[in-house]
């Protein structure tokens, strides 16, 4: 099986290095989807619905095609024309400036049948509320899962905690909307999509424009973020890929904000109905939940409880709800973030019934070994010893809190193919279809390389984000770096062979006896008489030495452990929240860059403080609308609110490469709203803690 | 199709002429941070567009008797002139407290006290509100957490301006230019009530402009500030702000002006909570006394009762503020 070399031989891989593509990114010389201008390019819009629920009954285009400027409208991109949000998709145009596309827009004339909508999850439930789907109940079966004899263990339990929780719909606010730019070159089309999968994206064109995969490129040189909601073909590059057959131009179609908060994607919101239970002994043994929760008019919405703890008798009942509203899509760590705002504040009301500090109760129900050692090692740092045992003990207006809560995740990566391509001159290029959504994947593919050839970073050609190179899945699920970093070393590990050959007939000598390493071919004992990098390449003649590789076992595995620790400050008159430090310790096996791996892990938490605080999608409930569609409302955490943030990275490099892009992003919340309630002796118990909740509840 | 005429006058007297005696078909642009906006959103669709930055002499700050301060002054040159920190030290953390710095660098005096509601049910293009022509306020059953506790009815937004209270505490006054000639208008009954205008939010004409803000000279013995609360530090608009100007002897309150921004249609000011003050030594149970007053009138919506309380805490850390 494959091993990654001990650390304390490794040059890259271990330690912290700048991104290739850093430069360009901070100049603006490199250019996202949203900066492309392709000679003879068209603007594409959106017409969007303006009613939550309506059938299209007739739409006039004739008024919008007049217009000079105008070179194509579509009326058919709605596959139903049974409408079921306000702001899905209606009709397209595609024009020679965005203003004359926006004005096309308004010259569009539908008539609608208006339908009765429902926004709101709990009124949603009720019977009589208008069925978003005529066909089924708004309120789907219950995914029921159950483990042990709960009833006995309740009846055994000597403490028993007892609540509701709520967390918001959060939306993934890319800072590049979604959305493509599409080209045809005879029947062949090139894509440059804003997509998190340059394969998943190209298979998804390919199929609902019906022509074969091979006729379809995708691109996705740099990407403005992705947090899940681009793991799939947009409907807007389907469209972009149409107006552009339409037009026998490219066409451009990035969504609006607007239309970007409410058609592509969410974190579903959650009720929770939560009874669990503990041995006088400290041993968590009963937990029960009835959940709710809507992902719009899409599904899956249920959290991942009781997450990180040992049950040993446990029932989960969940029920996805439809509403009038966008479809929800995976988002960091799916399911997560809103179970963890739960169970880690019944963790905390459980340990305070028995007299507990939370941490110590949390070690006797945590069976991860790792998370074991994280816990003390954060606790240690953290000075968790110096928290007031009781809740509510500052004195004065200004309080101060500390709270915890534990990361956990799970999936692994594999299956990625990759091609190396060693020049005449010298110069090595490496080709994998995989993509960087901004987590540093461009420089771990030149790094990776660059540690197994024994060359400079720098000499690495990284070539990414295109379907002409070999195929590697969608960066998702935090699978992106155990899935790439093999297959980079396998192929690389390839060449080298392949250049040992070389060398060793060259110098007349066995395989074994010729050593590569600082860039350089020798025989073992005579590196003085080394060939350097040039002249063991120019060995080819004209020809590049190209190899395929793959992902192999052993150099990477899944499942991490973290957690985090938060201090807060509550202004008891304000009810303002103001997180003072966050740490945050994380698991990812064997570093690839310790840079990136902190930013990831301080990106994590700053979605977390985002989330825990700020950020609330809102549907309105008397005109079915998204009424926070843009950042003046749907207010997202700024320099002004960042805490104090120290992430550390818990090496374990003998595990292989984990990913690392969603754990980091599930305790936080929770573990500032147990901060809240140790400063204040309040439970907040719905997201986010915005001063009117906080308010509330402290004078409850 | 939204087409408009761009006009680049060179002299002030020349605006009025431009501008037509209908709302809606001519609009002026300074800044353009709400402008623009309005204009993209497609919530105004003027005919033509007055380009004011291109008359020159409209941005300057005068110190001498008062302050003058031309209309297209932008809120950067304000918050960071040494004569307003000085003196005028409310109107300085108003304009400190604006937007972002990129937004202060563009945004003008005359635009920001113009500037039209925030009201997210009123700049939602596809809802025709009552602001808009149409039959409900729908902030009345729908989401109203940022909506107004006092002086609504029947509309119930709130005015978004930093500057407009702070200069109201102050007693600033406006030029204004209008096809009829100059008038000079106390600030105080610039801005009207949804009950007196629906469709505006001051008694500013169609074909009229402000010129000029003036402010009078503090007496002997005054001191002010701006104090605001927003969900978010890095960028936002007030749930509530205090604008408090105390003139004192020794420990007396000789005069006091309280405005309060983001909880009415207009800056709103509290005479009954001026009246706990004014003649009175200025104890914690005296400043206390007085952020009671302030919301004593209030009527909050069904989901915006959280801003009455602020209220009462900004105003009473205002005083405490100036009292230290």
């Amino acid at each position: 099986m494959a091993k990654w070399k001990p650390l304390d031989q490794m040059t890259y891989l271990g330690k912290g290095y700048a991104r290739l593509d850093g430069p360009g990114k901070a100049s603006g010389a490199v250019k996202y989807t949203y900066d492309l201008k392709l000679p003879g390019m068209l603007y594409g819009a959106l017409l969007s619905s303006p009613h939550p629920a309506a059938t299209i009954k007739r739409i006039d285009a004739s008024a919008a095609l007049a217009l000079p400027g105008v070179k194509a409208v579509l009326t058919d991109v709605h596959p139903t024309g049974t409408l079921r949000y306000a702001g899905e998709e209606v009709a397209a145009v595609a024009a020679t400036s965005p203003e004359i596309a926006a004005d096309a827009l308004e010259r569009i004339k539908v008539e609608y049948d208006v339908l009765p909508f429902v926004v709101d999850l709990e009124t949603a439930m009720k019977p009589e509320a208008p069925r978003v789907y005529a066909e089924q109940s708004n309120v789907r079966e219950p995914r029921v899962e159950s483990e042990g004899d709960l009833a006995a263990a309740f009846a055994q339990a000597a403490v028993i905690v007892e609540g509701t929780y709520r967390t918001q719909v959060q939306v993934h606010a890319c800072l590049e909307v979604h959305g493509s730019v599409a080209k045809w070159e005879g029947d062949e089309l090139i894509v440059w999509d804003s997509t998190q999968g340059v394969y998943a994206s190209r298979d998804g064109i390919a199929k609902f424009l019906n022509i074969e995969q091979s006729k379809v490129r995708v691109i996705c040189d740099y990407m403005g973020g992705g947090f899940g909601s681009k793991l799939q073909a947009g409907r807007y590059s389907v469209i972009a890929a149409r107006l552009a057959k339409a037009t026998g131009a490219p066409v451009k179609l990035m969504l609006s904000r607007p239309q970007d908060s409410i058609s592509a994607g969410n974190r579903p919101n959650l009720i929770a109905e939560i009874k669990a239970g503990a041995t006088r002994a400290g041993k968590l043994i009963a937990f029960s939940a009835k959940t709710y929760g809507t992902a719009g008019i899409g599904n899956n919405a249920r959290p991942a409880l009781p997450l990180a703890y040992d049950v040993p008798n446990s029932r989960t009942e969940h029920y996805d709800v439809y509403t009038n509203a966008g479809a929800a899509r995976a988002f960091r760590a799916p399911g997560c973030p809103q179970a963890s705002f739960v169970m880690e504040q019944v963790m905390d009301e459980l340990a305070e019934k028995l007299n507990l500090d939370p941490l110590d109760f949390r070690l006797q129900n945590d069976s991860n070994e790792t998370r074991q050692q994280q816990w003390k090692m954060a606790a240690a740092r953290f000075g968790w010893s110096k928290r007031a045992p009781r809740p509510n003990a500052s004195r004065g207006v200004i309080k101060r809190g500390m709270g915890l809560g534990a990361a956990v995740w799970w999936p692994g990566g594999r299956g990625t193919q990759a091609q190396m391509t060693i020049l005449p001159d010298g110069g090595i290029e490496v080709r994998c279809g995989t993509q960087d959504i901004g987590t540093g994947t461009r420089t771990l593919v030149a790094a990776v390389a660059a540690e197994e050839l024994g060359v400079p970073i720098a000499s690495i050609k990284a070539m990414i984000g295109d379907t002409e190179y070999p195929y590697s899945g969608a960066s998702g699920g935090s699978t992106t770096a155990p899935s790439v970093a093999p297959a980079i070393k396998n192929v690389a590990e390839k060449a080298k062979d392949k250049l040992t050959e070389v060398a060793a007939q060259h110098f007349g000598a066995a395989r074994t006896e010729v050593q590569l390493a600082d860039g350089r071919a020798f025989v073992k004992g005579n590196a003085k008489n080394a060939l350097s990098w040039k002249q063991l390449c120019a060995l080819f003649g004209t020809m590049p030495l190209v190899v395929h590789g793959e992902w192999v076992e052993g150099l990477s595995s899944a499942g991490v452990a973290g957690c985090q620790f938060a201090e807060v400050e509550v202004d008891t008159e304000t009810g303002v929240v103001t997180v003072l430090r966050m740490l945050a310790v994380q698991d990812c096996g064997l570093v690839l860059n310790r840079l990136t791996a902190e930013s990831q892990v301080i990106g994590g938490v700053i979605q977390g403080i985002s989330y825990a605080l700020y950020e609330d999608r809102l549907m309105d409930p008397l005109t079915g609308v998204l009424i926070n569609p843009t950042f003046e409302n749907y207010k997202i955490v700024g320099a002004l609110e960042m805490p104090k943030i120290e992430a550390i990275i818990y090496d374990q490099p003998e595990r292989g490469v984990i990913g690392i892009g969603e754990p980091p992003t599930i305790p936080t919340a929770a573990a500032i709203a147990n901060a809240v309630y140790h400063a204040t002796g309040k439970r907040m118990r719905a997201l986010p803690m915005t001063p009117d909740r906080v308010l509330a509840a402290l004078h409850s | 199709m939204f087409d408009f005429e761009l006009v680049n006058p060179k002299t002030l007297e020349s605006v009025p002429a431009l501008l037509s005696r209908n709302w809606g078909e001519t609009m002026l642009l300074a800044g353009g941070t709400d402008v623009l906006d309005l204009l993209k959103e497609r919530l105004a669709q003027p005919q033509r567009l007055i380009n004011l930055k291109s008359i020159p002499g409209l941005s300057y700050i005068k110190a001498g008797d008062g302050l003058e301060i031309g209309a297209l002054t932008t809120i950067a040159e304000i918050a960071e002139n040494a004569e307003v920190r000085q003196n005028y030290a409310a109107l300085a953390e108003a304009a400190e407290s604006i937007a972002t710095p990129q937004l202060r660098n563009m945004g003008t005096l005359g635009g920001n006290l113009c500037q039209r509601p925030r009201c997210w049910y009123f700049r939602e293009k596809d809802l025709i509100c009552l602001k808009k022509g149409g039959e409900l306020c729908f902030a009345v059953e729908g989401l109203n957490k940022y909506h107004c506790i006092f002086g609504g009815g029947p509309s119930f937004i709130v005015h978004p301006s930093d500057a407009a209270p702070a200069l109201m505490a102050m007693g600033a006054r406006l030029d204004l230019l209008s096809g009829t000639g100059r008038r000079s208008l106390a600030l105080a009954e610039f801005y009207q009530l949804p009950e007196d205008n629906l469709m505006r939010e001051n008694v500013l004409g169609p074909n009229e402009l402000i010129s000029a803000v003036k402010v009078p000279a503090p007496a002997a013995g005054t001191k002010s500030t701006y104090l605001k609360f927003r969900e978010k530090q890095s960028h936002d608009f007030a749930i509530v702000s205090v604008a408090a100007v105390l003139q004192m002897e020794g420990k007396v309150c000789q005069q006091a002006r309280l405005v309060l921004g983001g909880v009415a249609p207009i800056p709103w000011r509290v005479p009954a909570a001026e009246a706990e003050l004014q003649g009175k030594t200025l104890t914690a149970a005296v400043l206390a006394k007085a952020a009671e007053a302030a919301t004593a009138n209030a009527i909050p919506l069904s989901q915006n009762g959280y801003k009455v309380q602020l209220t009462k805490v900004m105003v009473r850390r205002a005083l405490e503020k100036l009292v230290k």
